[in-house]
Parts: structure tokens; C-alpha cells; sequence
């Protein structure tokens, strides 16, 4: 089948304006580091700088292993890694005294000649029995090993509890946390990587979380100073503004004074717009998490087409581990393509091939010792970027030939259907066909959530029709999950009132005909066609401000508000002609990796004005997003 | 190919839908193998990492040598310990980045808790005591805690979030109690919150407590959150009962089942959930679970028992048990096994369609997938052929005939059959390309010479054998003088 993407009209100055903005760098202009700022340095490069945050995360480490003297084994629990690698590496730890790590797991933990154990784990009950059993098997004949346990991010008393039930608490030297509220991801974005914030917030409708995004906003400020404006929109955003401006009057004493960094906070509900998750993706960053989810700036991918092949070897034998990336902004390419409508990512690759090209060309030009010099002391990072170049067009094809398929054309073309309001109150009948050849379950589930919001709930009989369908198809026990999802509001019985969401897309035009993949005019390219509600709220706010909307935010649920924070005389900050504000952004429950770039798109725009710093619980996407709220229904051993 | 290009131009261009691909001019695929070509291309006699030290290694899994999870595998399969050399660089740990602000730490900012604070054996010092928690700075002068039986609500509550230590023993009364309870829950601290209630569990009678939660929306909250991750399961019931939040309680109830291995009690859980309060749908959810599950165990009983006599099972040996399958699965096993069955049996497809009211089109599907799995193409005719009033029998299909095509057609179907059906397809066009894709050349011809097509049929000849039965039969349609070619 043959398929065509319609015609752009590329207005000139778009284009240039374009190219000027993604100029790119002579070749592999990369700063010497050593390890410490290597790992960390893309977290400097931003408007505002997220180092401060990972360097006070880093002193508080080294402060935490100072006070267990002596050599040291970690024991980890696996899930933390991650986070922890953004905060730091293994010869941080080492130098500390850290001799031997292992993961945390049932039974005896193996031998290590060390004086201190330390447990790195999460508030987690079934984490709690598994220390216990480690520290009842020890060996008594051995030396005493003095055992220490670690929270992250926070200690919980419940936790503490069952270690006291277990009778091991005694036997505990020092049980501490290690607060980790908020994780400098990249030079420009935060997450806390809280998994189950959604989730706990909208459908426990435990407000844990909020306190601790709360508690994360307030070391921010104390390290970037005091953010004299804060608007919010969402049950959530108010409560969480309510926690932090008590705070501040709690902790009035120790004023910081620091020059304000941030001129104002958004604070955003993630179920103010919950159909922007829903969606496919569709920038490079974004579908690589769509297809095959980044965790902790990681992503794992089919070795197949990374298989290196070196001239005279014959065919190697294809690696069967997955190949892992780290994708960050350190990287020069992936921070020029990240965030591209995938449509365009092809031909920013194929330029970038033509620079390094020529790049390596140049070596038949040097003819002076000195010009040859200069070319050698280049080839590393020319080879870098070789790599670079390599790891990219692969992970596009392996991209291309999924969005390439009538699969993800037919899925693609139902979502653009329902964000655009087409039948939206009818039983639909791919997610039908779908049901009948049992495709995932979460992509069911994602449609028919975002045919309920799209049609602001569903007709009683197709509500019924879709609930009876997948229960037949996928079983019963699935009941658990309709009635969280309903819960959530993701899917719901559509009421007496008009379906809204029509004004809601024609007022904040969420979906722009024209959009444009190549040389992008507005955020609507993230999404082909539709602009993320969130990101447009947002926009809006900075101009012309929000009382140009008032009558929409009103049909979003919550309230929406301002608040203005004191600053002590003396730093009110006067802004140079032409600096831009900078606004973090704050998403509870959850931002995608498209919002993220549809923000990063405004942030350049050149008449913008605004700057945004991103922050979050948690990055998500539809499937990770409808996962959380799912029953677990697996059988405990 | 056959559509004209303008019209197909004027369809994306128009439609506000966008289909996800390339522009043909700059086709993705070229510009990719463009760009791997041009990697390719490159080449740099030294291709090993020794000498690049100042770029970061990684090692083939992606993980950055010298990572944390990198070096757990690494630390952890080492046999000999101490003093061995992984060889990681010696490295500045501090970083000459922008020094400002990186004199906090991010507890000191909050805690005031003394930068490098001594630790001893807290268990030494205060062994075992009961309902009091102590956290490291504990080592202060005794005079600091003695006086804890004066702490006011706010003052605990604050030495707790503090992670300082704190005793409840001073709130004997229940108004005490519930002050105490209020300030965590002002507080906004879960951790803070949940260590009151089980202090409050505890002390308290259950009627008492969930009385006075009933009024305490945000603490009761978290106490059934508490509930839920202790599994306590008992309680939580109780409590949600006597909250009148019974339709949670039910779907609490009815989880339970999923926790009972045996299928015969977990046949009679569900029994008993049947009279829940659910809510009216997902009440008769519930009995068909039920109703299911106890046909399925009926059935296995059965077919466990004909496995060794019956021919169908011999020939396509059981994979595994129908028990606790999804309705749609068992229709197929029921299609698949015992198909033809009167509908009196529970184990007859029509009567499982009747009982559980499956619909026209996933019926048909099922039975449609299970009879071509076995190849039982007299029953896929059988399926679609329905009987008029003058007796005339007509092919009727609630699904899209181009589906069943492709179902038959994956099942391995043999032309005469896939055959019947193409030629049921509506669209002229997708009748066509299915034709010519499963090589149904009589239909193709057919339809051409109906569309009076002669160019087309011309093609359709170049593609077929020569002399085979179907370029023939094209040469005598072409030599027919009758037929009124439209070109």
C-alpha cells in the first residue's frame, strides 16, 4: 500500500530559522572531562543548571558512606541502580571504601571480608523480609559484620516496623535514608521516577507523593532560590502549592538567599489531560519509549542490526544479549534528533552522515606534520561520532519498520479519528477486529480510554459492549482493572452533559491540519496533528496568560490558581533586555517524552520569550501509564 | 499501482488524516541507507577503544564501564577480595563544576542534623523499647528526650518527620489520640500518618477506630492503603462494611479468587461472591464468571477422560487444560473438540454462544479459526451458508468476507476453497488483489472480463504460465469477438 504524508507549504523564514537553530557544531566538539563531570556534564549545558542538584546528591552519598568507617559491601536493590546512576558511579562509591556490591536476593549473602553491610533499598514491605533474611543467615562463626540499612528516597516507618516484627531491627546498626526526591535526568528535565504516583494520587487517593514532590520543590528552591510565582491547575497542583507555602512559613527562619533561578512554577495535574498519554508518540525520543521504553536514560534494543562487522572477519556470530544505549543530551547527535518528528529524522541523519564524511576527508588534505596532527587529535571524537551515527540509523530502522506496518498506520489513524472527534460516541470497530484478534490487552485498553475521553465518557451501551468484550476475550478477572481505570476517570459512563470536548479542541486548537514534521511551526508536530493539551495550557500561560481561557479551564477538572511567594528585599532579579524567564514546568502523575519536546520546542522558539525547565514524578507513556493502573493479578509464589 | 496517482494525491492531501510514512521523493528508507552506507564507508584503521580514554567506555551491553550496575556484576563475580585492581581509573571525585550551592547537602537543608554525626550502636544503647523510634542523633544528652512526656501533638508529630526520637506513650485518651492524629494528617506526611494509625490499631478497638476515621477522609485513606500493602485482607473488609463503601468491598472479595489455587473451592468462592453488592453489571459479570468456570471444570473432567479414545484428541493431542480460560478460548476449544455437539450439552459451542451471549461476529470468528485450524472445510461452507425462503442457499457472513479470507488463507486453505470466498468479496478492487495475491486466477479473469477490461486482462496474461489452463482461457476471451471491450 502505498502512503503518502500530505504536502507542506515550507514557508522560507521558517526554514532558515530552522537551520539556523540546529546549526551544527564543527564536528565533534566535545569537552575533555574526567569521570566525575563526564557522566554529568550535558546536566550543566541548560539555561539553568541541574549539576548543583546532582553534586548536593552526590555530597550527601559520600557524607552517608563517611559515616560507616571502614570497608563496605552494598547490597542492592535492583530497581535502584538506575536512578542511581544518574547520581553517581561506581568509583565514587569505590573511593569511599566500597569493596564489593551485590543484589539484593533471599538467603545468605556471599562472602566479602568487609566490615559493613549496607542495604540500598526502597520502602518496600517485601524488601524488608528479604533483609531479615540475609541478616538471620549470616554465618555466626564469621566476624560480626555490622549491617546498615539505606531508604531511598525516604525511610518509612511501616518498613521499620516489620524489620522490628522480623527481629532483625536490633541487629541493625543504623537505619537512615537517603532522600532522593528529585533526579537530575537531563540538562533540562527532573523526574522522580516514582512509578506508582498516578496511580497512588487518583486512585488510592494517597497523597503521599504530593508531600514528597512538595518536599523536592522545596530543595529546589533552596538550592536555586525562591520561585516568586507559582500557578497551578488540578485538585493536585493546589494541594501540593498549599503543602509548599506552609512550608516556607514553617522554615521562615532560614531564608535562602540566593538570586531566584526560576521566575515561575506551573503546577499540572496529569488528569487535567489525560488524552495526551494516551496517544502514540511520535518524535524519535518518543517512539523509542513507545516501542521499547527508555528506563533511567537506558534503552534496550534487538541486537540484530548493531552487529559490528569488521573488514577481513567473516560473518561474526550475531549477538544475542540485547544492545543497551544511554540516550541523554550528552550525546550531540541524539540531542539534535531527540526530539524531531520521526518523519524528519531520516534526513537529519543522512546530513550528519555527509558532515562526518567530509569530516574524514580532511585527513587527504593535511599535508603539513602540524595539519596532520590536528586531524589525529580529532579522530577520537570523530569516531565518537561515527559510533554515534551507526547506533542511530539502526535504532531508525528498527523504528521505521514498525511505523512502516499497517498495524501502527491503522492503530495511528483510530487515535487521529477520536482526537479529532470522529465518531467518537459509536462502538468502533478496529478496536472490535482488535479485540478479536486478542492483541494486547493494554492497547485495547488505551483506545478505548481514549475514545472515553475524547467523547468525555462513554454511551452506556458502548461502554457496555466494550466491557463485555474484553472481559470474554481476556477474562474475567480483568473486572479489577475496568473499575480502576474508571476510577482514574480514564474511562467513564458518559453523564447528562454535553460532550465538551469538541470546545475544549476548538478553543485551545489541539489539532492543527497543517502541522508541520519538517521545519515544525508549532507543538502540534509532536503528535503529527494534535497539541498536547498540557503543553498548550502552558503556552498559553505565558501569553497571553490564562484569563484568555478561563471558560475552558473550567471544564477541565480542578481548580485553577496564582500564588505569589516573598522574596527578601534585594532579590527581585532584573531581568538583562532580551533574557528570557524560565519557567519549570511540574507534571504530576506523569509527562511523555513528546510533551517534553513539544516544551523544548517552545523553549526555542525565538520570539518566545519563556524557557522551561521540566519536571515530573515520573516519564510515562500510554503503556507504562495504563500498566500502573492495572490490578496486578499475578499469584504470589 | 491501479488507482490513478492524482486521486490518491487528492485523498491524503484532503484527508485530515496523515498517514505515517515518507515522502517517495525522500524516501526514509534511502536516506537511512544513505547514512549507513556513509558509516560504512569510514574507515579508520584502528577500530580498538584502548587509546580513546577520553571517551567513555561502554561495554557491549551499553552499561558505561564503571557504572553501578556494570560493577555489581563485576564486584560480585570477583572470588578474591580486597585489594584487587578492576583497573578504573583514578579519578578527581570532585569535580571542579560550579561550586555554588554544592555545599549543601540535600538533608541538611531540612534536618539541621549535625554534618558528620557519630554512629554507635543505637540498639546497644536502648535495647528494645517499645512504641519509641530512634534515629542516628540519638547520641544527644540524655536531658534532651527525658521530658518527651510533655511533647504536644505538634511537637511529636514534628520529631517524627524529623526522623528524631518520639514517643507515643503520653496519648492515652482518645481525644489525645485523635489530636495526635489530626496534626500527622495536617502535617501531610504518609510515613508520619501510617505510624500513628498502627500506633491507633493498636491501642484502639476497631469499632472505635473506624468510627472515628468514618469523619477523617485523608487518614482513613491511608489506613486502608495501609491494610492493603499489610494483606490484611479481614480487616480491610470489615472496615470498608462498615464505611457502607460495599461495592469496594465487594471487588476486594472477589480478588480474593485469584489467590485460591484449587478450581473446585475456588468454583465456590465465586459462588459465594455472586451475592455481593457489585454494581448490577459487574454483578452478572461475576455469575458468568462463576458459570464458566464451573462448565470448565465439567469439561476437563470429560475430555481428560476421552483423551486416549476419542479421535480428535489422539490425533491433536490437549496443550493444556481449558480451566480458568477466557470464554473466547474455551468457544474455540469447544469448537475445536467438540463441534457438532448437540446444543443440550454444556460443552457444544451453541450452547456456550447461548449461555454467555457472545456476539454474531466473535462467534463466527471463533468457530471460523477453529474449523480451518482442522481443515474442516465442509464446516467453514456449512458456517456461511444460509437458506433463503424460496430454499435458495446464499452465503451470508457477518464479517467482512476479505477476513475470512485471511483467515482461511493462514490456515493453509487450498485455492478451490480460499476461492469460494474471494469471489464473495463486495470491493471489486480488494477482490482483485486478493485474487491475484492467493493466485485465484478464474476470478481474476472473471472479474476482468466483467469490467470488460481488455488492457488489464493483457497484463494479467504476462503474469500467468504460458499454455497453462488460465492463459487459455484469457486467449479465448481476448479472441471473442463478442464481448464490448471498454479499451
Amino acid at each position: 500500500m502505498k502512503r503518502r504524508l500530505a504536502q507542506y507549504s515550507t514557508r522560507t523564514h521558517d526554514f532558515e530559522k530552522h537551520d539556523h537553530r540546529s546549526r551544527d557544531p564543527p564536528v565533534c566538539h566535545m569537552i575533555l572531562v574526567s569521570e566525575g563531570r563526564k557522566m554529568a556534564a550535558h546536566l550543566s549545558y541548560g539555561r539553568v543548571n541541574l549539576n548543583i542538584l546532582r553534586e548536593a546528591a552526590r555530597k550527601e552519598l559520600r557524607e552517608f558512606l563517611d559515616k560507616c568507617a571502614g570497608s563496605k559491601a552494598i547490597v542492592w536493590d535492583e530497581y535502584l541502580t538506575g536512578p542511581f546512576g544518574l547520581i553517581a558511579q561506581y568509583s565514587l562509591l569505590k573511593e569511599h571504601e566500597v569493596e564489593k556490591m551485590f543484589t539484593l536476593k533471599p538467603g545468605r549473602l556471599p562472602a566479602a571480608d568487609v566490615k559493613n553491610i549496607i542495604f540500598f533499598v526502597r520502602p518496600k514491605l517485601e524488601l524488608m523480609d528479604i533483609i531479615a533474611d540475609n541478616v538471620a543467615s549470616e554465618d555466626k562463626l564469621r566476624t560480626p559484620r555490622d549491617f546498615h540499612v539505606l531508604f531511598v528516597p525516604r525511610r518509612s516507618l511501616l518498613c521499620e516496623q516489620r524489620l522490628k516484627e522480623k527481629g532483625v531491627l536490633g541487629s541493625l546498626i543504623n537505619v537512615d535514608e537517603y532522600i532522593l526526591d528529585l533526579i537530575p535526568y537531563d540538562g533540562d528535565l527532573l523526574s522522580m521516577e516514582s512509578e506508582s504516583a498516578f496511580r497512588e494520587c487518583y486512585l488510592e487517593n494517597d497523597q503521599t507523593s504530593l508531600y514528597h514532590t512538595a518536599k523536592g520543590l522545596m530543595t529546589l528552591q533552596a538550592l536555586y532560590g525562591t520561585i516568586p510565582q507559582i500557578f497551578g491547575k488540578g485538585e493536585c497542583a493546589r494541594h501540593v502549592a498549599n503543602m509548599m507555602l506552609r512550608m516556607k512559613r514553617e522554615f521562615a527562619g532560614c531564608q535562602t538567599q540566593i538570586l531566584p533561578v526560576f521566575d515561575t512554577l506551573l503546577l499540572l495535574d496529569r488528569n487535567v489531560d489525560l488524552l495526551t498519554p494516551l496517544a502514540t508518540q511520535l518524535t524519535y525520543e518518543g517512539l523509542i519509549d513507545e516501542i521499547y521504553s527508555i528506563n533511567n536514560g537506558y534503552v534496550k534494543l534487538p541486537p540484530e542490526k548493531f552487529a559490528q562487522k569488521k573488514q577481513g572477519e567473516g560473518e561474526k556470530d550475531l549477538p544475542t544479549e540485547p544492545k543497551k544505549l544511554q540516550l541523554n543530551s550528552a550525546e550531540e547527535l541524539y540531542a539534535e534528533i531527540r526530539d524531531k518528528n520521526f518523519n524528519a529524522v531520516g534526513a537529519a541523519l543522512s546530513k550528519k552522515a555527509k558532515i562526518i564524511s567530509a569530516a574524514f576527508e580532511e585527513r587527504h588534505n593535511a599535508k603539513t606534520v602540524g595539519e596532520i596532527k590536528q586531524f589525529v587529535s580529532q579522530l577520537p571524537h570523530m569516531q565518537a561520532a561515527r559510533t554515534s551515527l551507526a547506533n542511530h540509523t539502526s535504532v531508525a530502522e528498527l523504528i521505521k519498520d514498525i511505523t512502516t506496518s499497517d498495524a501502527f498506520f491503522d492503530n495511528l489513524t483510530v487515535e487521529q479519528e477520536f482526537m479529532t472527534g470522529v465518531d467518537t460516541d459509536k462502538a468502533n470497530t478496529y478496536i472490535e477486529d482488535c479485540i478479536a484478534r486478542k492483541d494486547p490487552l493494554i492497547k485495547i485498553l488505551r483506545l478505548v480510554c481514549m475514545q472515553s475521553v475524547c467523547n468525555n465518557g462513554l454511551k452506556q451501551k458502548v461502554l457496555d459492549f466494550y466491557k463485555r468484550e474484553i472481559l470474554q476475550t481476556y477474562g474475567f478477572q480483568h473486572i479489577l482493572t475496568l473499575n480502576n481505570l474508571e476510577k482514574a476517570g480514564l474511562l467513564k459512563l458518559q453523564t447528562a452533559t454535553r460532550n465538551n470536548y469538541p470546545t475544549i479542541r476548538k478553543t485551545l486548537k489541539l489539532w492543527m491540519e497543517d502541522a508541520n514534521e519538517q521545519n515544525p511551526n508549532d507543538i502540534s508536530y509532536v503528535y503529527s496533528g494534535y497539541a498536547p493539551l498540557s503543553v498548550r495550557l502552558t503556552q498559553l500561560l505565558a501569553r497571553p496568560g490564562w484569563r484568555s481561557i478561563e471558560e475552558v479551564l473550567k471544564m477541565l477538572p480542578g481548580p485553577h490558581f496564582e500564588e505569589r511567594q516573598q522574596l527578601p528585599s534585594g532579590l527581585h532579579k532584573k531581568r538583562q533586555q532580551g533574557e528570557n524567564r524560565i519557567t519549570l514546568v511540574f507534571f504530576l502523575g506523569g509527562v511523555t517524552y513528546a510533551e517534553i519536546a513539544a516544551l523544548r520546542f517552545l523553549s526555542q522558539m525565538e520570539d518566545g520569550g519563556t524557557e522551561y525547565v521540566i519536571a515530573t514524578t515520573k516519564l510515562i507513556n500510554g503503556t507504562s501509564f495504563i500498566k500502573s493502573l492495572m490490578e496486578r493479578l499475578e499469584v504470589p509464589p | 499501482m491501479m488507482r490513478s496517482k492524482p486521486d490518491e494525491d487528492d485523498y491524503w492531501n484532503s484527508s485530515k488524516f496523515r498517514a505515517f510514512t515518507f515522502d517517495d521523493d525522500d524516501d526514509e528508507f534511502s536516506t537511512l541507507k544513505e547514512s549507513k552506507r556513509a558509516v560504512n564507508s569510514i574507515v579508520v584503521d584502528d577500530d580498538d577503544d584502548d587509546d580513546e580514554d577520553d571517551v567513555e567506555k561502554v561495554s557491549w551491553s551499553g552499561e558505561p564501564v564503571g557504572s553501578i550496575s556494570w560493577s555489581i556484576k563485576e564486584t560480585a563475580s570477583s572470588v578474591h577480595v580486597g585489594g584487587q585492581d578492576h583497573g578504573f581509573p583514578k579519578i578527581d571525585s570532585t569535580p571542579s563544576l560550579p561550586r555554588q550551592g554544592s555545599g549543601y547537602s540535600l538533608s541538611s537543608l531540612f534536618k539541621g542534623r549535625p554534618k558528620s554525626g557519630s554512629i554507635q550502636a543505637i540498639s546497644e544503647s536502648f535495647p528494645d523499647v517499645p512504641s519509641r523510634s530512634f534515629a542516628p542523633e540519638l547520641r544527644k544528652p540524655k536531658a534532651e528526650y527525658k521530658d518527651y512526656s510533655d511533647w504536644s501533638p505538634e511537637e511529636t508529630v514534628r520529631r517524627m518527620q524529623r526522623g528524631k526520637a518520639y514517643s507515643f506513650e503520653t496519648f492515652r485518651s482518645l481525644k489525645d489520640k485523635m489530636l495526635l492524629l489530626d496534626e500527622a494528617v495536617h502535617a501531610n506526611d504518609g510515613n508520619v500518618i501510617t505510624a500513628v494509625l498502627i500506633f491507633l490499631k493498636k491501642s484502639l478497638s476497631k469499632e472505635i477506630l473506624s468510627r472515628e476515621l468514618t469523619s477523617r477522609e485523608i487518614a482513613l485513606r491511608h489506613y486502608i492503603h495501609y491494610l492493603k500493602e499489610m494483606g490484611e485482607q479481614k480487616s480491610l473488609v470489615e472496615l470498608l462494611k462498615s464505611l457502607g463503601r460495599t461495592e469496594d468491598m465487594a471487588l476486594l472479595q472477589y480478588k480474593e479468587h485469584l489467590n485460591i489455587k484449587d478450581e473446585v473451592r475456588k468454583k465456590e468462592y465465586l459462588k459465594a461472591c455472586i451475592g455481593l453488592p457489585f454494581s448490577p453489571e459487574d454483578a452478572s459479570h461475576v455469575q458468568d464468571h462463576y458459570t464458566l468456570l464451573e462448565r470448565q471444570i465439567i469439561i476437563e473432567a470429560n475430555d481428560k477422560q476421552a483423551e486416549n479414545k476419542v479421535e480428535v484428541f489422539k490425533k491433536h493431542p490437549r496443550k493444556a487444560s481449558i480451566l480458568n480460560m477466557p470464554i473466547i478460548t474455551t468457544l474455540y476449544y469447544s469448537c475445536f473438540y467438540h463441534y457438532g455437539e448437540p446444543e443440550g450439552t454444556f460443552s457444544s459451542p451453541a450452547n456456550i454462544r447461548s449461555t454467555f451471549k457472545i456476539s454474531e461476529k466473535q462467534y463466527f470468528l471463533t468457530v471460523l479459526g477453529a474449523r480451518a485450524k482442522l481443515k474442516e472445510w465442509f464446516d467453514v461452507d456449512r458456517l456461511f451458508t444460509a437458506k433463503n425462503w424460496f430454499g435458495y442457499t446464499k452465503k451470508k457472513s457477518p464479517i467482512g468476507f476479505h477476513r475470512v479470507v485471511d483467515i482461511l488463507q493462514k490456515n493453509n486453505a487450498p485455492v478451490q476453497v480460499l476461492q469460494e470466498y474471494v469471489s464473495l468479496v463486495e470491493d471489486t478492487e480488494q477482490k482483485i488483489s486478493l485474487a491475484q495475491k492467493y493466485k485465484c486466477h478464474d476470478i481474476v479473469i472473471d472479474t476482468y472480463k466483467d469490467l470488460k477490461d481488455r488492457q488489464q486482462l493483457i497484463i494479467y496474461q504476462g503474469k500467468v504460465e504460458r499454455n497453462s489452463p488460465e492463459d487459455r482461457k484469457i486467449q479465448d476471451l481476448l479472441n471473442n469477438t463478442q464481448i464490448r471491450w471498454k479499451n
